[in-house]
């Protein structure tokens, strides 16, 4: 009975030792960082996001990073505090949700950690982060709506996939079309949804119901790959042309490999990225030491068939490669 | 005494496709009234029933109630009028409590006064001598307590008239006993009762007045009193006494069915009855007789392996078997027709047809269906051999009346031609002319060779039915009578005397 | 005179379906007199009714599965998406996994991943059967975890299925003028009857769904029979899960097959199935399928603003359960009543011969209220 207490002393001075030891030796320059995020399972996009992440904020580039992915906006702010407690240097958020973060960012402010909000924003005054870099959907539409208008032949009929009605894609995406239809630059000939799963079938199901009711068209407007797909599933099946020499101009959004290999074949025409890779350029703000005020909006680009490259689709593309020449029908 | 009218119903005539419920039926209620409401089924008791509580709309004739015509459009109207109905079928909620099952859906008041309602239920209960407790879950209850608990329920209200359906079919005599004496309370307090039932010695225990039906048509009122049991019965038959009186059993010699089928010793289950041992030879009905909960239904459930059987021996044409559930019994060739037809028995939705092929098709096994032709076969043959009223043979057998939905499951035994058959309650709740009926197949099938085991709670249909009786208490066999032995004051005595 | 009696009596049942889909084609001809019309294309009919039933197929298999679940345990199953994702995650990792990809290698995956379904029916059937949980609850627990699974069987990226096969499965074969998911959904509603011409399925799960107590008085264990349907119900799930990845070429266990369940026990319930189970009738559910189909594409036909699109779906629906409801239907059958017997006080003298037929026959409606 008496040695009890004494292996439990032996023990704990043990764990003491080496945490001791531990952290002398790794703690010496390397940037703590917790990383809040959603679930990698959640879309293509977040799972190069994670990754992106992980690969970005390694130990090898001086980082003792850690990352807690939760869909659960509760979960996402314990992890939050959690972060804050162990004394990082630096947060990184991708909110769940964009509303009810205020306290959890204010004890950030008060213990010294500086916010950085990645991919989503967060609804709160901006004194309360130190930086946010985002995606602009609505700069994404402008740059999808620049190349229909530059592309596809007068008169263009052009029919609209919206995605999830109210998501923040979905708004920033319709807004530069419907613009351009006030103007009179362009023309929707159908109007619809993939629906709250950004469907395949429901896109495909639009633009059956389009062709059924004779619409004349041209391009098709599709607001993430997936969708675009069901629209190019529903022309085959009609026998009508689409892609490179074809009637129909096909443009997705996302940048998913298969998609990007769709535009190179010329099976589809353009495809609009969404950028997963926050990290590399949150990391340069961090190394130099130079962190911007406010919402900093990430550079994005379009590929089309004539100006697509294999080097864009692997340092751009996300999820799996089909390979060169394959067509995802 | 004739008192003063408090409902008269006049020239009451109602049709379904097809079917001529009633026709042109008077009937008259008195304050102060116990009025038994007398016939076979199909006479038309129910539908009169539903017509006056508004569940059916009458095709021609007026309802007076009080002096002044009245069209109810549903129960709850005739209800808010002080017409108040018990069914045979308990109507209540068997997750709530005791006390809600009595005042739910009562009060004027938006909010529940919990406390209030419980000492009024416990009030109430025990007034009424019922054994339960108001905070009770109901389904904690037996049957017998939960049908005290529904007529608890309506006569709560200041009712004028109270409609009993079948009410005794689940009590003991005892309960019976209770039963009549709130009847007797509330007579004297001047509630005219509407009283149906199949026993007619409660008619004549209780009853001032008997209107009987037939086919749909009034036969008579006539008053108690005036009335001999054996005219009641012909009248309601609509045949000459002979035919009821005429069934005898026959004490065969003891050598012509000496083999036994069915042995067992030392069985129990997991439902509580005491080890018991048990035989029956060939061509022998015999019949365990005991109170509601002697264990009579326990011990049968054993035999047929309903509950698990937790110990014992059990020998099938003399050959050892382990019967472990339903299905091993049915194949070894025995048959058990349960107590609660609605609960064990029908399969409500299925069709007359579905329900009498289901114990064959089961032994035939899952892949091999008996053809449409042969299942229709089957049960026409059925309806015919028992005498089953339906439409049709793709009726649901729920919309058959009680009689015929028995006759229904029994005809599902027989077609699986049972070595042994056990028949629990066969008649409860049937009509008279159906019980009878019953009586007679079950000695036939004797006759024919086939072991029966009947149980009934009314122990004349047992004594003649049965040629050995055995006689539980307290869910032990606490003796067996047969021979000249075998007689109403012996097992009467038996039972209450536990055999010592 | 019974047989046609049953006869109509089914018909009956089938009532609000058939009515639902006969409304919808008149709005649908109303817009456009060419809507039965079906041309030629590439070798395979085209047109909005081959279209139709080409969007229905997983939908249709699985409100089959649906179907029989509620039946016998009284609750649905809510994971049947997720199930689908899960197996047919089984069947790319499968194919792809292979190197060369032939007519046996995409056999053999599809196997596999009904291997899989029986599975994952087993698990949910046993909480079911066994643990006595309430199917919803005992589905939950697939329905949250299952596309999960599903991503990691997926290594973490959407699989593409780039192979001509998997391409023909999901369009058309060439040389069968019929698409190929058409084909699979009429080979499997024919192996579904003759299953039930051949088995006591529809007599075993009937009976157990309305009364479990009876059945096992009679020698049928409900536990199995209710195992049974789920482990269906899983092969339903794979089948449906084999269409939806040929069809989209590519494995997407985000949104593969996502809220299925919705329209699958509406499909069920559309076809006039109670859903607390008891008697069925899968004819009802693949016509509630279809209407559920038709519905979507109605809309989208009739250019209903893509913001309004649920909400418009939501009413008509409403509007069908309330029609459908035990409420309106005591209601018109006291209505009938009535205007029966009022013909009836005409024609007296033709139905005296009847009168010791059973009474309580029409009761039925009044007891199902309870």
């Amino acid at each position: 009975m008496k040695k009890l207490p004494r292996v439990g002393l032996l023990l704990l001075m043990v764990i003491l030792v080496l945490s001791f030891g531990s952290t002398l030796v790794v703690a010496e320059e390397l940037i703590k960082i917790g990383i809040v995020n959603l679930p990698p399972e959640e879309s293509g996009y977040r799972q190069a996001n994670v990754e992106d992440m992980n690969a970005v904020f390694s130990k090898e580039n001086g980082y003792d990073a850690k990352q807690t992915n939760t869909a659960d906006n509760s979960e996402q702010m314990a992890a939050a505090r959690g972060y804050i407690r162990d004394g990082v240097d630096y947060l990184l958020i991708s909110a769940a949700n964009a509303s009810g973060w205020d306290d959890v960012l204010q004890s950030a402010k008060r213990a010294g950690v500086k916010v950085i909000l990645f991919d989503r924003q967060i609804d709160t005054d901006p004194s309360n982060y130190a930086a946010a870099l985002l995606s602009d959907m609505y700069y994404e539409g402008d740059l999808a709506v620049d190349w229909v208008l530059n592309n596809v032949p007068e008169p263009i009929n052009l029919i609209l996939i919206r995605g999830q009605m109210g998501s923040a894609a979905e708004i920033g995406r319709s807004a530069a079309v419907l613009k351009a239809q006030e103007e009179g630059k362009l023309n929707i000939v159908a109007d619809g949804t993939g629906g709250d799963t950004w469907s395949l079938e429901e896109a495909r199901k639009v633009v059956e119901a389009a062709i059924a009711a004779n619409k004349d068209f041209n391009v098709i407007y599709a607001q993430n790959d997936g969708m675009a797909q069901g629209a190019v599933q529903a022309l085959e099946a009609a026998g009508i042309s689409h892609g490179k020499d074809g009637k129909v101009k096909i443009l997705g959004f996302d940048f998913n490999r298969f998609a990007l290999r769709n535009v190179q074949a010329g099976y589809w025409d353009a495809d609009v990225q969404c950028n997963p890779r926050q990290a590399a350029e949150i990391e340069r703000w961090i190394r130099s030491g130079n962190i911007p005020e406010g919402i900093v909006y990430q550079e994005e680009i379009v590929l089309s068939t004539d100006t697509i490259t294999d080097e864009d689709i692997e340092k751009y593309g996300i999820n799996v490669d089909p390979g060169k020449g394959v067509i995802t029908r | 005494m004739r008192s003063e009218t408090v409902l008269n119903m006049e020239g009451i005539s109602k049709s379904f496709p097809g079917v001529r419920a009633l026709h042109n039926v008077d009937f008259t209620l008195r304050k102060g009234e116990i009025h038994a409401l007398m016939g076979e089924n199909g006479a038309g008791k129910s539908t009169l029933i539903k017509v006056l509580t508004g569940v059916y709309e009458k095709d021609a004739g007026q309802s007076i109630l009080d002096g002044k015509p009245v069209h109810f459009r549903s129960p709850q109207e005739a209800l808010s009028m002080g017409i108040g109905t018990v069914f045979q079928e308990i109507a209540l909620c068997p997750n709530l409590t005791v006390a809600e099952n009595m005042f739910i859906g009562r009060s004027r008041s938006r909010f529940v006064q919990w406390k209030e309602m419980n000492a009024k239920a416990e009030e109430m209960l025990s007034s009424l001598g019922i054994p339960a407790s108001p905070t009770q879950e109901l389904s904690s209850c037996s049957i017998a307590v939960q049908q005290m608990v529904s007529i608890a329920r309506a006569i709560d209200m200041d009712c004028k008239i109270l409609i009993l359906d079948e009410p005794t079919s689940s009590l003991d005599e005892d309960e019976v006993q209770k039963l009549f004496a709130l009847m007797r309370e509330l007579k004297a307090r001047g509630v005219g009762i509407i009283f149906i039932t199949h026993f007619i010695d409660q008619v004549y225990e209780i009853s001032d007045t008997i209107t009987v039906l037939r086919n749909g048509e009034l036969i008579g009122e006539y008053q108690t009193s005036k009335l001999p049991q054996i005219e009641l019965i012909s009248k309601m038959m609509g045949k000459a006494l002979s035919d009821v009186s005429a069934i005898e059993k026959q004490e065969k010699s003891k050598s012509a069915r000496s083999v036994p089928v069915f042995e067992a010793t030392g069985l129990s289950s997991a439902a509580g009855v005491r080890p018991f041992d048990f035989t029956i030879e060939k061509g022998e009905v015999n019949g365990f007789a005991g109170l509601l909960g002697s264990g009579r239904s326990e011990s049968v459930r054993a035999i047929f392996a309903a509950d698990k059987v937790t110990g014992g021996e059990v020998k099938v044409n003399g050959k050892r078997v382990k019967l472990k559930t339903p299905l091993h019994a049915m194949k070894k060739g025995i048959g058990y027709l349960p107590e609660d037809r609605k609960r064990d028995g029908i399969i409500g939705e299925l069709s007359v047809r579905d329900n009498i092929i289901l114990a064959l098709q089961v032994m035939k096994g899952f892949f091999r269906p008996l053809s449409r032709k042969q299942a229709e076969e089957f049960a026409v043959e059925y309806i015919q051999k028992l005498g089953i009223k339906t439409p049709s043979i793709d009726t649901p057998i729920e919309s058959l009346s009680g009689g015929n939905q028995q006759k229904v499951v029994l005809a599902r035994w027989l077609l699986t031609n049972p070595m042994y058959l056990i028949l629990d309650e066969p008649t409860r709740g049937i009509d008279v002319g159906t019980k009878v009926e019953i009586q007679k197949l079950v000695l036939k099938l004797a006759e024919d060779g086939m072991s029966l085991t009947f149980i009934s709670s009314e122990i004349d249909e047992m004594l003649r039915v049965c040629t050995r009786l055995i006689v539980m208490k307290d869910r032990e066999i606490v003796g067996e009578l047969s021979g000249m032995s075998l007689t109403e004051q012996d097992t009467m005595q038996m039972i209450a005397q536990g055999g010592k | 005179m019974s047989r046609l009696k049953a006869f109509v009596s089914r018909l009956s049942h089938l009532f609000l379906p058939l009515f639902v889909l006969a409304l919808l084609i008149i709005v649908n001809l109303i817009k456009g007199a060419d809507y039965f019309s079906i041309t030629m294309v590439n070798g395979a009919f085209y047109g909005n009714i081959p279209n139709m039933l080409f969007g229905a197929s997983e939908l249709v298999i699985l409100s089959i599965g649906m179907t029989l679940v509620t039946a016998a345990s009284q609750g649905q199953d809510i994971s049947i998406g997720e199930t689908g994702a899960i197996t047919s995650a089984i069947f790319v990792w499968y194919v792809l996994r292979a190197g060369d990809v032939t007519l046996l290698t995409i056999l053999v995956g599809f196997l596999i991943s009904c291997v899989a379904g029986l599975v994952i029916g087993a698990f949910n059937g046993t909480l079911v059967s066994v643990f006595k949980v309430q199917p919803m609850v005992a589905t939950l627990i697939l329905f949250l975890g299952g596309r999960s699974i599903a991503f990691m069987i997926d290594g973490k990226v959407s699989p593409i299925l780039a192979n001509e096969i998997s391409n023909r499965i999901g369009t058309v074969i060439p040389g069968l003028p019929i698409q190929t998911p058409i084909i699979l959904t009429v080979v499997f509603i024919a192996i579904v009857s003759v299953v039930l011409k051949t088995t006591n399925l529809r007599l075993y799960v009937e009976s157990v769904g309305i009364n479990p107590s009876a059945v096992r008085l009679n020698g049928i264990d409900p536990k199995k029979i209710i195992f049974l349907t789920f482990l269906i119900m899983g092969v339903c799930s794979a089948v449906a899960g084999f269409i939806a990845v040929n069809k989209a070429g590519r494995h997407d266990s985000v949104n593969l097959l996502k809220f299925i369940m919705m329209d699958a026990i509406l499909a069920v319930a559309l076809g006039g199935n109670s859903l607390g189970g008891g008697k069925f009738s899968i004819t009802g559910s693949i016509i509630g399928a279809y209407t559920i189909e038709m519905l979507n594409r109605t809309l989208l036909r009739l250019e209903v603003n893509p913001e309004a699109i649920k909400v418009f779906k939501a009413v008509f629906i409403i509007m069908l359960m309330v029609v459908a409801s035990p409420v309106v239907r005591v209601v018109v059958r006291k209505a009938l009543d009535r205007a029966k017997t009022i013909a009836s006080r005409y024609s007296r003298g033709h139905t005296g011969g009847l009168s010791n037929a059973v009474v309580s026959m029409t009761d039925t409606t009044g007891k199902k209220e309870d």
